[in-house]
């Protein structure tokens, strides 16, 4: 697993010097074209700022912001005892050093992401609607994609990789705007040097080329690299549960789930297991995606027959898409091992619209901390955390029971 | 001099490299440590489960005496076993009485409505998944080590220094090596 770090780590670096070379350039070119030759270090150094600043108020406050942008609350074990577990199964099957803190996020859609800068300081959300609607084998298969993110650093890398293209699209932007607005100041440029006119006039139609350009390019980038770590998790989410299937058919659900998240956005729509923005199901590979086509993920998920090490997912890969990009990188592929799938824990279960809506209800309650109370007369109360009276009346069999 | 500067620096370099490789090596048997001592923690959560398991159907399941004695008889066993073959063959024979509940569990429609058993199903459910995942884990573990060790050049270091590789775990009986079914 380290040497898998490794790999994506030199692949991650490599990016980075992409994107920044790009940030730098912009910076230059646009220097350069407000302030003439001399003002190109300025422009690196308005770019370095830009990007230091971002990255810092990220770093320091990045679960927090994408916790309280999704409405995630915190929650513990009695609330969700399942959950509970089978994160701390994956934590397990994975070797993370501590287990992620757990979120849910009262709202029906079908969704799960992940987040925190190293490890032993994660976080995995999922939706109320997730909980209500997959069983054991499916929400272990979701739990088990999110803690590959976590095991990949893939959180770390995403946030950073935005935060260069935030960077990019704020500096291309801010250029273009000052261009339209201040195109006359330019002029003042070309009237004091005649000679430099020439010249001039080339930097700028350098620098709004640039300006069009870097932002599509980089996000371009930043999408390609997000859609296979998202293959990656996969991939790895299968080797952790030994059993594609429950992934597989766990995001059947998520893509025929007709409830869109609220809470979504733009910014975070990246760290979601599916793209909670777009409708799902799409079969066109779509460039400006974060996410992978939700049918061939199942589609390569479900042909993988002999086993669900890395290189038969590679395999599967292969054989659904019809090219050969690599996915996982070669020390995962070298890996000599032979792991068999293993057969499913339960019986698929379909509960009814009216059970699915009544497990949703008690697990928003539930969050939300309200109290169940079981009547003799087989009546579950559930009492709200501001009911502070001692007693409680059954509304059917109207026997008053004492709060313990 | 300068020959002589070119020299130190590379002597600097394979020995940074060095390290780091002797660095990764310990990091790898620890991690093989770790996973095998998390194995015993998940079957300690096992043994401590069954008392308040078989004390929440005793009342239910009257007619399964055989079954439940069966379980403890295998608990105490595998508290008491101290050999590593011992271990394991106790182990396993608590997995198989365990897999026998369930199955005998479908019988008991009111059991199944219980909200305390189904608690300790998803308790016990979840016990048996840790401990294979534990087992799964340890052989990534010593899986990634051994590759470690027989590969070039840190298998220069890991002669050296001795480090020697570890066994996998092997589930000798055959039924043990299927999943326990759960049902509910």
């Amino acid at each position: 697993m380290w040497e898998l770090i490794q790999a994506n780590r030199r692949k991650s670096i490599l990016i980075f010097i992409t994107m920044g070379i790009i940030l730098i350039l912009l910076g230059y070119f646009f220097g350069v074209a407000f302030l003439g030759t001399e003002g190109g270090v300025f422009g690196i150094f308005i770019a370095l700022i830009l990007w230091g600043i971002l990255s810092l108020v990220s770093y320091f406050s990045g679960s927090k912001i994408i916790l309280s942008i999704s409405n995630a609350k915190e929650v513990t074990k009695e609330v969700h005892p399942q959950l509970f577990n089978i994160v701390e199964e994956m934590t397990i099957a994975a070797n993370l050093p501590k287990m992620p803190r757990i979120f849910i996020i009262n709202d029906q859609a079908l969704n799960a992401f992940a987040t925190g800068r190293k490890p032993a300081d994660s976080v995995v959300a999922v939706t109320a609607g997730l909980l209500s609607q997959l069983n054991r084998d499916e929400l272990q298969g979701v739990i088990a994609h999110e803690i590959s993110h976590i095991v990949n650093r893939d959180i770390l890398f995403m946030t950073f990789a935005g935060i260069m293209l935030g960077a990019i699209v704020i500096m291309s932007e801010v250029f273009l705007r000052g261009y339209w607005i201040g195109g006359s100041s330019l002029n003042r440029y070309k009237n004091k040097s005649s000679g430099g006119g020439n010249a001039q006039a080339a930097i700028m139609i350098a620098s709004l080329i640039l300006a069009i350009l870097a932002p599509i390019l980089t996000r371009l980038l930043y999408f390609a690299i997000s859609r296979k770590r998202e293959y990656l998790a996969d991939a790895n989410g299968a080797r952790l549960t030994r059993y594609p299937e429950g992934l597989a058919s766990a995001l059947e659900k998520l893509s025929q789930s007709s409830f869109n998240l609220r809470s979504a956005n733009k910014a975070i729509a990246g760290l979601y297991i599916v793209n909670p923005l777009k409708k799902t199901g799409m079969k066109i590979s779509d460039l400006s995606s974060t996410h992978p086509p939700i049918s061939e993920r199942i589609k390569i998920l479900r042909s993988m027959m002999h086993g669900v090490n890395f290189a038969d997912y590679q395999n599967s890969y292969d054989k659904i898409k019809g090219t050969s990009e690599t996915i996982i990188p070669a020390s995962g592929l070298n890996l000599s091992e032979n792991i068999a799938i293993r057969s499913e824990l339960e019986p698929i279960h379909n509960l009814t619209k009216k059970e699915t809506q009544r497990k949703l209800g008690d697990i928003v309650m539930n969050v939300n901390k309200y109290k169940f109370y079981n009547c003799n007369c087989g009546v579950t109360i559930k009492i709200p955390p501001t009911y502070k009276a001692d007693k409680i009346t059954c509304p059917r069999c109207g026997e008053v029971n004492l709060r313990d | 001099m300068s020959a002589f500067l070119f020299f130190v620096i590379v002597i600097a370099a394979i020995a940074f490299y060095a390290v780091s490789i002797y660095n990764s090596l310990v990091r790898l048997r620890n991690q093989v440590k770790n996973a095998w001592s998390q194995i015993d923690v998940q079957l300690k959560r096992r043994h401590n489960l069954i008392p308040n398991l078989i004390e929440t159907v005793k009342g239910y399941m009257t007619h399964e005496r055989d079954t439940l004695e069966n379980i403890t008889k295998a608990r105490s066993a595998a508290v008491d076993a101290s050999s590593i073959a011992d271990k394991s063959k106790a182990e396993s024979q608590l997995s198989g009485a365990l897999g026998k509940f369930n199955l005998v569990v479908e019988n008991y429609p009111d059991l199944k409505a219980n909200q305390n058993f189904l608690s300790l199903q998803e308790e016990l459910t979840s016990t048996e998944n840790k401990i294979s995942f534990a087992r799964q884990s340890y052989n990534d573990q010593v899986l990634f080590y051994n590759n470690k060790i027989e590969m070039f050049p840190s298998n220069l270091l890991a002669g050296m220094y001795s480090f020697i590789k570890e066994e996998f775990f092997e589930i000798e009986i055959e039924e043990e090596r299927e999943v326990p079914k759960v049902k509910f």
